[in-house]
């Protein structure tokens, strides 16, 4: 361990390659299948994904779409035309010999991407380019043996370069997320981390705060979450500076990531670099777009996550809501569509009987819902159904607003509305089907509160509040509750406890 | 020599037979590495019932062993494809099925395309159809002697610097390189992307001229293939034609040069107007060629690495693997070609190298576009040489490079270029004339070339 005042006489520079997988029907190449999940080794490859000999690429415009898209949320320009060279290395789940990326007019130029950070400050990080390629098969090594699977073999990716322009480990992660948000709100990737969608390339080098020069940098390659980019980085400072404060120097390497253990390890140093041979690829012409087509295909593009950032910033949420919120996009487009209140304001507002600041109270709950909530709870991927639509939601806000729910028993509706079994029920019948309409009859609590006061195990607290002990009021509160079984008004029970002591 | 026509109107079954039985008859000129004989007569019989028709029905005709087939191997006359049988075929192949033709098997070629006489085949020299002390020419070898020898009327080769043209010279036949891009190279072994182009080989023009309208026109599996432009074409009118000055030199064969000269007088007979026409940058297309090609090559064998298809030499570690199954599977001309492209891309002299190169090949096409401004047509030798002894130029690359100086200019700006017999030198060795247009007048080389057949 390193001590802290040493650590911060020293600022990590990081920058990020990161591999996105093209949401695309078929391969970059190909026309084989594109989604290899759950399919058997080699059961999604064609001819040309094999590398038979007098096969062919052929582009799959799809990806160029998509790319175009990818190109708008990165605040890039396309180039008109762009190339694809050939990569070559040779490796048994490489089928040609040979990548197929852009070397040297890659689709999408300059740009930068502003990350948000969790202490509510943002930090912009340039983009070098971001190109198009495909991705190599995957080798499972048995013993005496290697596998080759070529079901990942030309699927389509954008490998999108930053420049190092984040110099902290929390940094990294903010922009790891933020081009997750990116990405997936502009439709280039489906996002899924577990099925390794997203790659992460993390460069990190070290210098002494103010020092002119960079320091030598370490690359960890094929980190697949936001935690291991953060911790990695957090790891490879910390080794970097105990090898520069031992006054040895540090390598420039490949290193591999172990989430288990939480720490990198040496894979390849630079002497063991390969020669790649790039070569423009003569089987492929340039592709080469007008800025009309370009134009027309960035138009597609939905609302990306800064649009509502600045919509919701009049709601006085916690940036880290916020940007929860914002983790899923049809979270996003579905708060979207609650929050602002556009060409039926007046009818919305009249329906569920709130002005405008009572309005914004109940956008608050739902947003402290979709935040709190834990994920496993909630399957937000049945939001592109329709099945929790603004409605509902708002319905059951109203509930909480008005007593008629607790706080408690409204997460329950929430979540309920998740499951397929009350689809079409308003928060009101779900509520009434499950018994959870809170006890608000005056009537009814008080014969509830009696009950509570004739118990015996009451009889100490009734003393306590006697004597002026105010806190015991809860205890006897906390009974009414678990007799109503959570559905009296705990308001109520607890005005009627005081009018019946008479405290 | 036999013409598309022998075979039509016939039982299909019987056109098979013959091709089949001369084959085997002249089975010591070694110009075919394969015969399809189940698959052949299966689709004759398919023709005979009336199941195929079309403008090639019951015709046979034999594909370089480096054109996918289904019925047998596909080896590019190489140790590494010796056992290869591909799923699928070539869109060539499909074409001409489609037309009715029957492919009754595979010609010799120079392993992977590469060389100009078919010495480099693994499986041993073609011998030329006229002299079988000499080479066939190459790299589509077998499928010019094949045609020469009346075997079948038509045969497809590929031209990636010459491969087509210089054995049509060679063995006296008519060889079509046509624009780049004209027909699909799906399914094609794979030499040098960017000059690799499908082409035919016939006894003449006008087979020539029916077989590239059915070849031609866009594949949606080649991304390079162009909008069909082919429409065959009769010379109605005078053409300006340039004869080649830096390809009649001394250096030249004086056989070679007189027979291409008594081509050009008649063609001045026919209206033409001849003058001489000078194309410096050619002296610098053997360079260009023998860098960009051998890059491409380099890159294009990469997948021959003993782990999917194809012979895997006994190893003990992946890189034996890799190292040995190359070794064992590639000729020693595969080898050095694969050395040179390895070192022209590799990083710090890629620049040097390369891209040098390709920026000289541009002013070679700006010399060509030049040229064919005031030139319809410009005409010269295939080769500078008939064809020479078996194993005379083995032993020096360069002097068989060097045989190439005439073909590989057209191949590097993709023009398109005929290859026709103009007679014999005094041995009786046939000699080719070569005629060259610009971009997608490739239907007009073949209307000059049949004029002059008359």
């Amino acid at each position: 361990m390193i001590a802290q005042e040493i650590l911060d006489t020293y600022e990590m520079t990081i920058g990020i390659e990161c591999h996105v997988q093209l949401a695309t029907a078929t391969k970059l190449f190909s026309g084989a299948d594109n989604d290899a999940r759950d399919k058997d080794p080699n059961i999604a490859t064609s001819p040309i994904d094999f590398g038979l000999p007098g096969m062919l690429p052929v582009l799959n415009r799809e990806a160029v779409t998509l790319a175009v898209k990818a190109g708008k949320a990165l605040n890039s320009d396309i180039a008109e035309v762009s190339r694809f060279d050939r990569k070559h290395y040779f490796y048994p789940d490489l089928p040609k010999g040979y990548q197929i990326s852009q070397m040297y007019q890659p689709i999408i130029l300059k740009g930068y991407v502003d990350a948000p950070l969790e202490s509510g400050e943002t930090v912009r990080v340039r983009i070098h380019h971001a190109h198009i390629e495909e991705d190599a098969g995957k080798l499972t090594h048995h013993g005496t043996h290697s596998l080759v699977d070529l079901n990942r073999a030309g699927t389509p990716l954008i490998e999108i370069v930053s420049e190092p322009d984040i110099h902290s480990a929390a940094g990294a992660k903010a922009y790891a997320t933020e081009l997750h948000r990116l990405m997936t709100y502009a439709g280039v990737t489906l996002g899924n981390l577990y099925h390794g969608n997203m790659r992460f390339d993390v460069n990190i080098s070290v210098a002494k705060k103010g020092a002119a020069e960079l320091g030598t940098r370490a690359e960890v390659k094929n980190l697949n979450s936001f935690r291991s980019v953060e911790r990695a980085a957090q790891y490879e400072f910390e080794r970097q500076i105990e090898i520069l404060e031992k006054g040895e120097k540090v390598v420039q390497e490949t290193r591999g990531w172990d989430d288990a253990s939480g720490r990198t390890s040496s894979q390849r140093s630079k002497e063991d670099a390969q020669d790649y041979r790039y070569m423009p690829d003569p089987d492929i012409p340039p592709i080469v777009l007008t800025r009309e087509e370009i134009q027309a295909i960035q138009e597609t593009v939905p609302e990306l996550p800064s649009y509502y950032r600045e919509n919701w910033s009049v709601l006085g949420l916690d940036s880290s809501v916020i940007n929860t919120a914002l983790n899923t996009h049809a979270v996003a487009t579905l708060l979207g569509d609650i929050y602002p209140l556009r060409a039926n304001k007046d009818a919305v507002l009249a329906e569920f009987e709130v002005d405008e600041a009572g309005y914004e109270e109940l956008v608050k709950k739902i947003f402290n819902w979709f935040v709190s909530i834990p994920e496993e709870e909630i399957d937000t991927d049945k939001l592109s159904s329709g099945l929790v639509g603004p409605r509902r939601l708002l319905g059951l806000a109203k509930l909480v607003a008005s007593n008629k729910l607790s706080s408690t028993t409204g997460k329950q509706v929430f979540v309920e509305f998740f499951n397929e079994a009350y689809d079409g029920k308003s928060a009101l019948e779900i509520a009434e089907v499950k018994n959870l309409i809170q006890e608000s009859d005056e009537g009814a609590i008080d014969a509830i509160v009696d009950e509570v006061l004739a118990d015996p195990a009451s009889a100490k607290s009734v003393e306590d509040i006697k004597a002026g002990q105010e806190k015991a009021i809860g205890f006897l509160v906390g009974q009414v509750m678990k007799k109503s079984q959570g559905k009296a008004n705990p308001a109520m029970a607890q005005q009627a406890i005081r009018k019946k002591l008479g405290v | 020599m036999v013409k598309i026509s022998d075979f039509l109107n016939l039982s299909a079954r019987e056109n098979v037979e013959r091709a089949l039985a001369k084959a085997r008859e002249h089975e010591a000129f070694h110009a075919l590495l394969s015969l399809s004989e189940d698959r052949a007569l299966e689709r004759a019989a398919k023709v005979d019932a009336g199941e195929i028709t079309g403008r090639l029905a019951g015709v046979p005709f034999i594909a370089k062993d480096n054109f996918l087939t289904l019925g047998d191997t596909t080896t590019a006359a190489s140790k590494f494809l010796e056992n290869f049988k591909a799923p699928l075929q070539a869109t060539a192949i499909e074409k001409l099925e489609a037309e009715g033709a029957i492919c009754i098997g595979k010609a010799n070629l120079d392993a992977y395309a590469h060389g100009g006489s078919t010495e480099n085949s693994a499986f041993g020299p073609t011998k030329n159809a006229h002299d079988q002390a000499r080479v066939a020419g190459g790299s589509s070898g077998g499928s010019a002697v094949v045609v020469a020898l009346d075997i079948v009327p038509f045969a497809l080769g590929s031209d990636t610097g010459g491969s087509i043209r210089q054995p049509a010279s060679f063995n006296g036949v008519v060889g079509v390189k046509p624009t780049y891009g004209t027909v699909s190279r799906y399914g094609v072994v794979a030499m040098a992307s960017s000059t690799d182009t499908i082409g035919v080989l016939s006894a003449d023009v006008e087979d020539a001229e029916l077989v590239m309208d059915i070849l031609s026109g866009q594949d949606r599996k080649d991304m390079t293939t162009l909008p069909d432009f082919f429409v065959p074409t009769l010379i109605e009118s005078p053409k300006r034609i340039g004869v080649i000055k830096e390809f009649m030199t001394e250096d030249v064969d004086a056989d070679v040069r007189a027979r291409v000269t008594e081509y050009i007088e008649a063609m001045k007979t026919k209206g033409h107007t001849v003058e001489e026409v000078s194309l410096p940058m050619v002296k610098y297309a053997l360079g260009i060629y023998y860098i960009v090609v051998p890059a491409e090559i380099s890159s294009n064998l990469g997948r021959y690495d003993g782990i999917r298809y194809g012979a895997r030499a006994e190893a003990s570690s992946l890189g034996e693997v890799y190292g040995l199954s190359r070794d064992q599977g590639f000729m020693p001309e595969n080898k050095r070609r694969i050395m040179i492209g390895s070192y022209v891309l590799s990083s710090g002299f890629f620049d040097a190298y390369y891209l040098q190169a390709q920026k000289a090949r541009t002013l070679l096409i700006n010399e060509f576009n030049k040229i064919f401004e005031s030139f319809d047509v410009i005409v010269g030798p295939v080769a500078p040489t008939p064809a020479f002894k078996l194993g005379e130029n083995t032993e020096d690359p360069v002097k068989m490079y060097l045989a190439d100086i005439m073909t590989v200019p057209a191949s590097l700006a993709g023009l398109p270029a005929v290859s026709v017999p103009a007679g014999v030198t005094n041995e009786g060795l046939p000699v080719g004339v070569q005629l060259i247009g610009p971009r997608k007048s490739d239907a007009l080389l073949l209307a000059l070339a049949k004029e002059g057949e008359k």
